[in-house]
C-alpha cells in the first residue's frame, strides 16, 4: 500500500483569516435565531420559572395540599394589603372568620379588613417533603396560625387550590413531556422504517397510521384509559401514571412518524445517501450517521409542536374521569371539581388549574413555533 | 375522477376492517368481561343467580366460544343492524345511539362550516394586514383559542352567560319547552341553545384554520403574479379575492379531513359540560360504567362518520385538483 499518492490541493492553502460570520456552526445560527424571537424566549422563560415552581411546589406553598381545612371549605383567595390597619408598612393578609349563615345554613367564609396579620417569609409551617427528599417545615411564606394564606381559594372539602395547582403541576407538566418521548421513539422507528424500505412494511405502517388517525383522539384515548386497572396495591399511581402516558403516545406517534417518513423518502435520493450507499455504507450507518442527524433539527420541532396536544389531551381526560385519578394531582383531576356549573358561577376561583393549563400550552407553542422558525437558519 | 372514488373505495373497506378488529379488541380490553359485570350488577339487585342464568348469559354473548367466533357473531350483528345489548340500560344498543349519532354529527358539521366561514375572512383580514395593530390581536386570539381546552371554554361561557345575561345555557330546550309540542317558539329556543355550542366546538379549529389561511395567502401575496395583476392596475380586492385566494384556499382544502376528528371529538367532550344530549355524555358514562358494547359501538360509529368525512374531503380535493385524480 505504499503507492497511494496524497492529492495535491488544487488551490494553495493560505492561512488566510476567515470572517468570523462565516464560520458559525449551524446549531450556533439556530442558537443565535432563536435567541431574536421574543415570544420564543417568553415561552421559554416562562416555562424555566414554571417547572421550577412546580417542583418546589410543597416549599412555595403555604399549606401542605392534602390538608383539609373544615373551617375553609370553598373559602375565598386570601386578601393583602400594603398596610396594616394600625398604620404599619409592610405585606399583611386580611383576617377571615367562618360564620354559619342563618338563611343558607351554609358556613360562610368572610373576610375581616380590620384584622390584619404579618407575612412572614421562610417560617415554620406544615412538615412537607419536597423533591422527593427533603425533609422540612419551612415555607416561603406563611401566616401566624390558626390562620393561613389561601392565595387561588380552597376547594370543597377546604384544601389549598395553590398548592393542589402546584402539585398537580408536577404531573400535568411532565406527562406531556414523557408522551412525547414516547411518541418520537414509537414514530421514529417506524417512520424510519417506512420510508427507507417503503414495499409492504409501508403500506402495513401507513394503513395502521390511517386507521388511528381516523379515530377521534378523545374518545380513543378515553376507551384505553377505561381498560387501565384502577390505582390500588398491586397496581401503583405510578404505574397508572406511565400507563396514560404510554396511551397518550398511541395517537402521538402517528404524526411524527408521517413527517419522518417524508424526510427520509426524500434523504434516500439525496446525493449524500447515494454517496454513502456507493461507499459500501450499511442500511444502518446510512440511517443513523446520514439521515437522523439531517432530520434531527425537524423532530425536535414536531416534537415540540405536539406537547400541547398531549397536555391538553390528559386533562381533557382527567376532567372526564378517565386520567389522572384521586388522590392523585393534575390539571384535569382539580377541573373534575368544576363539572357542575352551579359550583363554579358561586366559586370561579376552582377553575383557576384551568388558567395554568392555558399559560403552560401558550408558552410550548410560542417555544415550539419559535423552535421551528429557528431550524430554518438560512431562510430570511 | 370514476376510477380515483373507486380506489379510495376500496381502501376505505378495508381500513373499516381494520378498525372493527380494533373496536373489539377495545370492547375485550377491560379486565374481566363485561357478563361477569352484568353477573355481579343482578347478584346486587336479586341475591343469587342461579348456574341456568348465568350459563344462558355466557350463551347469549357467546362467551364460552373462542375469540375469533365471538369477533365473527359481533361483526355479523353489525351488518343485521344488531350491535349488542347496553347493560346499563338494558336496552338493544342500535336504540340508544342513533338519535345522538345524528345530533352530534349535527353540530359537528355546522361547526365546521361557522368555523371555516370565520376562519377564511378572518386569515385573509390578517394577511392583507401584515404587522397591524389588529393583525397581532388576531393573533393573540388565535394562540389563546388553540391553547384554552374546549370545556374550560364552555364553562367559562357558561357562568359568563348566567352571571351576566341571567340566561339559562346548557341542554338542548329550555324548561318550558322541553315538553312541549313542536312550534315556532320552540324552534327559536333550540337556535337560542344551539349558537353557545357551535361557537365552543369550533373554536380551536377556527384559531388553526386561521392561521393556516393567513400564512398560506402570505407566501400567495408574494408571488409575481400577484405583482403583475397589481401592476396592470387592478382593485387591491380583485387581486386579493380572484387571484392570490383562488391559489391559497388549496391547502385548506387539503386540512379539511385531518380537521374533522378535531370537531368530532370536541363535541364528545363540550356535551358533557353543555349537558347536550349526543354521543358524549353516553359514551364516556358507558365507558366509565363499563358498558362496552354501547361503548364500542359508538367509537365505531364515530370512526365511520369520519372515514366518510374523509373521503368527502378527498373528492373535493381530487375535483379542485386535477394533479391529484391521475396521480
Amino acid at each position: 500500500m505504499s503507492n497511494i499518492v496524497t492529492p495535491i490541493p488544487l488551490v494553495p492553502v493560505v492561512d488566510e483569516p476567515v470572517s468570523e460570520v462565516g464560520q458559525l456552526s449551524q446549531w450556533t445560527l439556530m442558537r443565535l435565531r432563536f435567541a431574536r424571537n421574543k415570544l420564543a424566549m417568553t415561552g421559554l422563560i416562562g416555562l424555566l420559572i414554571m417547572y421550577f415552581l412546580v417542583f418546589l411546589g410543597p416549599f412555595v406553598a403555604p399549606n401542605e395540599y392534602t390538608f383539609q381545612n373544615s373551617d375553609y371549605i370553598f373559602g375565598n383567595p386570601s386578601q393583602f394589603t400594603l398596610t396594616s390597619p394600625d398604620g404599619q408598612f409592610g405585606l399583611f393578609m386580611y383576617s377571615t372568620t367562618t360564620v354559619l349563615d342563618q338563611n343558607s345554613f351554609k358556613f360562610v367564609v368572610t373576610t375581616d379588613k380590620t384584622k390584619a396579620l404579618p407575612v412572614r417569609f421562610f417560617t415554620k409551617g406544615d412538615p412537607i417533603t419536597v423533591l422527593g427528599f427533603i425533609q422540612t417545615d419551612i415555607h416561603l411564606f406563611e401566616v401566624d396560625t390558626p390562620q393561613r394564606i389561601y392565595l387561588m381559594g380552597a376547594d370543597s372539602i377546604g384544601r389549598d387550590m395553590f398548592a393542589r395547582t402546584l402539585i398537580g403541576g408536577q404531573i400535568s407538566m411532565t406527562i406531556g413531556l414523557i408522551g412525547v418521548a414516547l411518541s418520537l421513539l414509537f414514530g421514529s422507528v417506524l417512520g424510519t422504517i417506512s420510508g427507507y424500505f417503503m414495499g409492504l412494511a409501508d403500506d402495513i405502517i401507513q394503513r395502521i397510521i390511517e386507521v388511528i388517525s381516523s379515530f377521534p383522539s378523545i374518545p380513543l384515548w378515553a376507551a384505553l384509559a377505561a381498560s387501565l386497572p384502577p390505582v390500588s396495591e398491586s397496581f401503583s399511581a405510578l404505574n397508572r401514571y406511565f400507563l396514560i402516558t404510554i396511551v397518550l403516545s398511541v395517537i402521538g406517534w402517528t404524526g411524527l412518524a408521517r413527517q419522518l417518513r417524508a424526510k427520509v423518502m426524500a434523504y434516500r435520493s439525496a446525493d449524500f445517501c447515494m454517496a454513502a450507499l456507493s461507499a459500501g455504507g450499511s442500511d444502518a450507518r446510512i440511517i443513523f450517521v446520514h439521515m437522523i442527524p439531517n432530520a434531527a433539527s425537524h423532530i425536535i420541532v414536531s416534537a415540540a409542536l405536539s406537547i400541547p396536544g398531549m397536555i391538553l389531551g390528559e386533562t381533557a381526560l382527567s376532567f372526564l374521569g378517565l386520567g389522572i385519578l384521586p388522590p392523585m394531582v393534575s390539571w384535569g383531576a382539580l377541573l373534575k371539581d368544576s363539572q357542575q356549573v352551579s359550583v363554579v358561577v358561586q366559586h370561579p376561583w376552582i377553575l383557576i388549574p384551568g388558567a395554568a393549563v392555558i399559560i403552560t400550552v401558550l408558552f410550548f407553542s410560542f417555544l415550539g413555533d419559535g423552535l421551528r422558525d429557528a431550524v430554518d437558519p438560512y431562510s430570511i | 375522477m370514476f376510477s380515483y372514488i373507486m380506489r379510495r373505495l376500496g381502501y376505505m373497506v378495508i381500513t373499516m376492517v381494520i378498525i372493527s378488529v380494533l373496536g373489539y379488541i377495545i370492547i375485550e380490553l377491560p379486565p374481566g368481561s363485561y357478563v361477569d359485570a352484568e353477573i355481579s350488577r343482578l347478584r346486587q339487585q336479586g341475591g343469587n343467580l342461579a348456574p341456568e342464568q348465568i350459563a344462558a348469559l355466557y350463551q347469549r354473548y357467546g362467551l364460552d366460544k373462542p375469540e375469533y367466533v365471538r369477533f365473527g357473531l359481533w361483526v355479523s350483528g353489525f351488518v343485521r343492524g344488531d350491535f349488542g345489548q347496553s347493560f346499563q340500560y338494558s336496552m338493544p344498543v342500535s336504540d340508544l345511539i342513533f338519535g345522538r349519532l345524528g345530533l352530534t354529527l349535527l353540530f359537528s358539521f355546522l361547526s365546521l362550516i361557522l368555523s371555516w366561514g370565520i376562519a377564511i375572512f378572518v386569515g385573509v383580514y390578517s394577511a392583507t394586514h401584515r404587522y397591524t395593530v389588529s393583525d397581532y390581536v388576531i393573533t393573540i386570539l388565535q394562540f389563546v383559542g388553540l391553547a384554552v381546552p374546549n370545556f374550560l371554554l364552555a364553562l367559562v361561557l357558561m357562568v359568563f352567560a348566567q352571571n351576566v345575561f341571567k340566561m339559562q345555557v346548557g341542554g338542548l330546550f329550555s324548561a318550558e319547552y322541553v315538553n312541549a309540542p313542536f312550534s315556532v317558539g320552540k324552534f327559536l329556543d333550540l337556535l337560542n341553545h344551539m349558537w353557545i355550542p357551535i361557537i365552543v366546538i369550533g373554536a380551536s379549529n377556527t384559531a388553526w384554520l386561521s392561521r393556516v389561511m393567513r400564512a398560506n395567502l402570505l407566501d400567495v401575496l408574494n408571488m409575481q403574479y400577484v405583482q403583475t395583476a397589481r401592476a396592470k392596475g387592478l382593485k387591491e380586492s380583485v387581486v386579493t379575492w380572484k387571484h392570490a385566494f383562488r391559489n391559497a384556499v388549496h391547502p385548506l382544502i387539503m386540512v379539511l379531513g385531518g380537521s374533522l376528528p378535531g370537531i368530532i371529538s370536541g363535541e364528545t367532550i363540550v356535551a358533557i359540560v353543555l349537558n347536550l344530549p349526543t354521543t358524549g355524555p353516553l359514551y364516556f358514562n358507558a365507558l366509565l360504567q363499563k358498558d362496552m358494547y354501547l361503548a364500542g359501538a359508538f367509537l365505531i360509529f364515530l370512526a365511520l362518520a369520519l372515514l366518510i368525512g374523509n373521503l368527502g374531503a378527498d373528492i373535493l380535493l381530487a375535483w379542485v385538483d386535477p394533479r391529484i385524480r391521475y396521480e
